[in-house]
């Protein structure tokens, strides 16, 4: 796909996202907009996946280590053709596939269950291990939160990555500057974070604007050429990106839209993904 | 009399998954430096590509773990009992236990007969984590032979398996051409008709020590093995307890939450009948030469005995 048409895409995931919390009445918008165009991008572009095959042995992997995000990945998934885009709007009901957190048996295309954080990445690491073990050829992806790379277990990981030179994983970090209870410097701050993924052997990528598609395909097109070592894609985005009201509110981490904020969302989607068209 | 061979139950973890490793490819052991101590060594010895030493991190290698597990690997993920159901528990509650993943969890060093190295590092809560787990398989096994058959049961099982070995060479009981070993399958011992005593792990043999001592205050003890806690023999237990009326359970685990509460759920449902719950009663172990703790805190037989006999009068 072109950048413009990722674009689209990416819009429609917001929209997909949207759908699917207002109609959870709960969930986490924030994240899952900040995350959204790149989650578009390895989904639409970058990952070799087969929405027909969703357990194809060698395909490309995606673990969501911020598993909080999971409107994104569902919205992404259905609108890549892993199930019906209608199907969102069971997110978090009752016996719907698509839970609060990702789960791996439950829904087609989810590589890893996930949501306590920090827990993702170490999938992730066992994964590019196995393709290595297997000499296989997939490469392996897992998204974090700029929040939860305060738990440990994220870098007894990247310990373990760098030190076995595990060049087929990507850890891209959310660094949308916001977690539940305020900003991320103000709680615990996390930065610097380039510095200390280089400090762990990692190939370090920092993106000025992770919400610019045509900025992502360069960093994902430079961390392909990587060789014996890691890579970590540190992304400056803005939590609640394409929603107005949201962007760069803590406030929106957890929260859904009543009814009003609901229309207005998807009223500020349609007219974005109508100006994407025309152009 | 010949002098009974006496072999610790991490060795045969360390032993059986050499000879698992010769037969299935996909079989990976990962360890969290104590590979010297698991016994995961000697399999590293024979198969260097297959053995990952993660380094002292056990959330991350359960981790790790599960994405192997994920991609078709079968790990056998090795470190002291209290690491991998203390330390990591969220992460196999939530990386392996959640997803119901193909991963293996070989705890050694459980109890307080870990010895000299004291109350941080014996855990008395394992079973009691691990079997609260939905889906997880947990095995107590009793000797040598035992545990070898339950490493290659755990191999064939798909899904979690928590494997809870010892540190201390404990006597070879099962060395016979008969024994057979299945997931969930407890077996009568010994037969008695005053007091029926369920034991798991190496308080078997020490039951069975036990029942010699009371025999010669003419109580006649029936001692029965339970070595899975989860899914525990209902069947059994519940024919055992009603065979003599009068129950007590053995372990070297806390007596709240593990194995001795494990029988009492079963028997308060199925056939209501008192229980005797013999373990280590709520309180934090010590250093000490093993079988000195043992005698210490009546797990051995001498104490086990002490204690039925208390319990019957």
């Amino acid at each position: 796909m072109t950048d413009h048409e990722l674009r689209i895409k990416a819009n429609e995931v917001r929209k997909g996202i949207i759908e699917g919390v207002y109609n959870a009445a709960s969930g986490h918008p924030g994240g899952s907009l900040s995350a959204a165009d790149l989650i578009t991008y390895l989904y639409f572009e970058e990952m070799n996946i087969d929405p027909k095959d969703p357990d194809k042995a060698d395909r490309d992997r995606f673990v969501l280590s911020k598993g909080h995000n999971a409107p994104a990945l569902y919205a992404a998934l259905a609108l890549r053709g892993y199930f019906p885009v209608e199907d969102l709007k069971t997110l978090r009901h009752v016996g719907s596939y698509l839970q609060g957190h990702p789960c791996m048996q439950d829904t087609p295309g989810v590589d890893a269950s996930s949501g306590s954080l920090g827990q993702g990445i170490s999938v992730a690491v066992g994964m590019a291990l196995a393709a290595r073990m297997d000499n296989a050829a997939y490469r392996v992806y897992t998204l974090l939160g700029d929040g939860e790379i305060q738990e440990g277990q994220v870098w007894e990981a990247a310990m373990f990555a760098g030190s076995r030179k595990l060049d087929d994983l990507c850890v891209i970090v959310d660094n949308n500057g916001l977690q539940i209870d305020g900003a991320v410097d103000e709680v615990n701050s996390p930065y610097p974070i380039a510095e200390k993924f280089k400090a762990f052997n990692f190939y370090t990528i920092e993106l000025a604007d992770g919400n610019d598609m045509s900025a992502i395909r360069e960093a994902f097109n430079e961390a392909r050429q990587v060789k014996g070592k890691p890579v970590a894609i540190i992304m400056k985005t803005i939590k609640g990106k394409g929603v107005s009201y949201m962007e760069n509110q803590a406030g929106w981490h957890g929260k859904a839209p009543n009814r009003e904020q609901y229309e207005q969302a998807m009223e500020e989607l349609t007219k974005a993904g109508e100006a994407l068209c025309q152009k | 009399m010949s002098e009974i061979k006496k072999i610790a139950t991490r060795q045969s973890y360390g032993e059986e998954l050499v000879e698992l490793g010769k037969e299935h490819k996909d079989l990976v052991v990962l360890d969290a430096d104590l590979a010297e101590a698991t016994k995961t060594a000697i399999f590293k010895k024979a198969f260097p590509d297959r053995h990952i030493d993660c380094g002292i991190q056990e959330a991350d290698m359960v981790g790790i773990a599960a994405g192997l597990a994920s991609c078709g690997k079968v790990p056998f993920c090795s470190t002291f009992a209290m690491f991998a159901a203390g330390r990591a528990y969220e992460q196999v509650r939530n990386s392996v236990g959640y997803p119901h993943l193909n991963v293996k969890i070989g705890a050694t060093h459980a109890g307080i007969s870990v010895g000299e190295d004291g109350a941080t590092h014996q855990c008395l809560e394992d079973i009691a984590l691990m079997r609260v787990i939905p889906g997880m398989v947990v095995i107590n096994p009793a000797d040598d032979v035992e545990a070898r058959a339950a490493v290659r049961a755990a191999y064939q099982y798909e899904g979690p398996v928590y494997l809870r070995f010892g540190r201390l060479a404990v006597p070879v009981i099962n060395d016979r051409p008969d024994y057979h070993f299945e997931i969930g399958k407890g077996y009568v011992v010994a037969e008695g008709s005053d007091v029926t005593i369920f034991a798991t792990g190496l308080e078997v043999d020490a039951a069975m020590t036990a029942r010699e001592i009371l025999s010669r205050d003419g109580i006649d003890a029936e001692v029965v093995n339970i070595h899975t806690i989860k899914p525990i023999d209902k069947d059994l237990i519940v024919k055992e307890a009603e065979k003599t009326g009068r129950v007590v359970t053995v372990e070297e685990h806390s007596v709240i939450g593990g194995f001795g509460s494990a029988v009492c759920e079963v028997l308060s449902e199925n056939s209501p009948l008192p229980v005797k719950r013999i373990g280590v009663y709520d309180t934090f172990g010590e250093s000490g030469p093993a079988v000195e703790l043992l005698h210490k805190y009546r797990l051995d037989g001498e104490g086990i005995a002490k204690q039925v006999r208390t319990y019957l009068k």
